[in-house]
């Protein structure tokens, strides 16, 4: 089983990081992107016999505690089976 | 007053805490090693700057882990003091002993130069033997610094006194340009509401000696040595 974890700035947190790649994709003369934010993704390996509702607990506990800051950051998951 | 320095793997400021303590100040100093759990019996601790872990993941956010930091955050409870600085700072954020979080810096380049900090509290014991207002010039050199911290937090920083250095010009006056990476309010440095947790993105350990450029950084050790002695 595969959980892949999504992290991303909170509304209202400056990303420089997005920001730049924003400039970047204007000079390219993609004048469509308003706006560029920048996150993280995680994947995770689990066996397969792990129950989903196990997996579930975990992921969300290793996303909260040491896959994002919550002070800046939110999370989201999803399991794919193998 | 003996002074415990944590080492953690990619620490490089270290070095420099324990020669300001021992050489430059005369005190008891020794290394805490990250996998350990005793503080031996330290006054003060130290959590130097660097790049512990790789600064992977986010700064100071497996460092936050490390065995000595259960002991840290138990002796910072009861009053011990703390100071982290630059690296040692983003590990104090990262585990909950201060609040708010660290950006990357607003213009996204690494800052390494002297910058002016204004003292915006002494009633700390890192900073009783400074002046209110005081102006310091002490070296920053880091890539996230850009501190953040929700308006209710800021507004709750404000309200208990907690914000303890400021950057500015060298004329002590808060602006723009003098701030070197994009941070909320001006901020260099905050502690805990009750003043024994301190961090900091510039670095007083490189400014303790005038042979190296400044001195000011000096003041922030000897405050420790003149406070009234906190718990151990």
């Amino acid at each position: 089983m595969r959980a892949k974890v999504y992290v991303t700035l909170k509304r209202g947190v400056l990303d420089p990081q997005g920001k730049t790649v924003q400039r970047a994709v204007k000079s390219l003369g993609f004048k469509e992107v308003l706006e560029v934010r920048q996150g993280k993704y995680f994947e995770l390996a689990l066996p397969d016999d792990v129950a989903a509702d196990r997996a579930r607990q975990v992921v969300e506990e290793i996303a909260r505690t040491v896959l994002t800051n919550t002070v800046i950051e939110d999370f989201r998951f999803e399991l794919e089976e193998a | 007053m003996k002074f415990g320095i944590v080492v953690f793997p990619g620490s490089n400021c270290d070095h420099d805490a324990y020669h300001v303590a021992k050489h430059v100040l005369g005190e008891e100093a020794v290394f805490l090693w990250h996998k350990d759990e005793s503080l031996q019996g330290c006054d003060v601790v130290i959590l130097p700057g660097g790049f512990s872990y790789g600064d992977y993941l986010r700064t100071g956010a497996i460092a936050r882990f490390s065995p000595i930091m259960k002991s840290v955050g138990r002796f910072a409870a009861d009053g011990g003091r703390v100071i982290g600085i630059c690296n040692g700072f983003q590990i104090l954020l990262e585990a909950g002993l201060l609040p708010g979080a660290m950006l990357k810096n607003e213009r996204l380049k690494f800052v390494c130069r002297h910058v002016h900090l204004r003292v915006e509290t002494c009633r700390t014991p890192f900073t009783g033997l400074c002046a209110p207002g005081e102006v310091l010039s002490i070296p920053v050199a880091h890539h996230d610094g850009n501190y953040f911290a929700d308006a209710a937090t800021l507004a709750e920083l404000k309200a208990h006194d907690q914000i303890v250095f400021r950057y500015c010009t060298e004329a002590g006056l808060l602006r723009a340009e003098a701030n070197p990476n994009g941070s909320a309010e001006h901020i260099a440095g905050i502690c805990n509401r009750a003043g024994n947790v301190l961090g900091m993105m510039p670095h007083p350990e490189r400014a303790a000696e005038a042979m190296l450029g400044s001195a000011d950084g000096l003041k922030i050790f000897q405050s420790l040595l003149a406070a009234p002695a906190g718990a151990r």
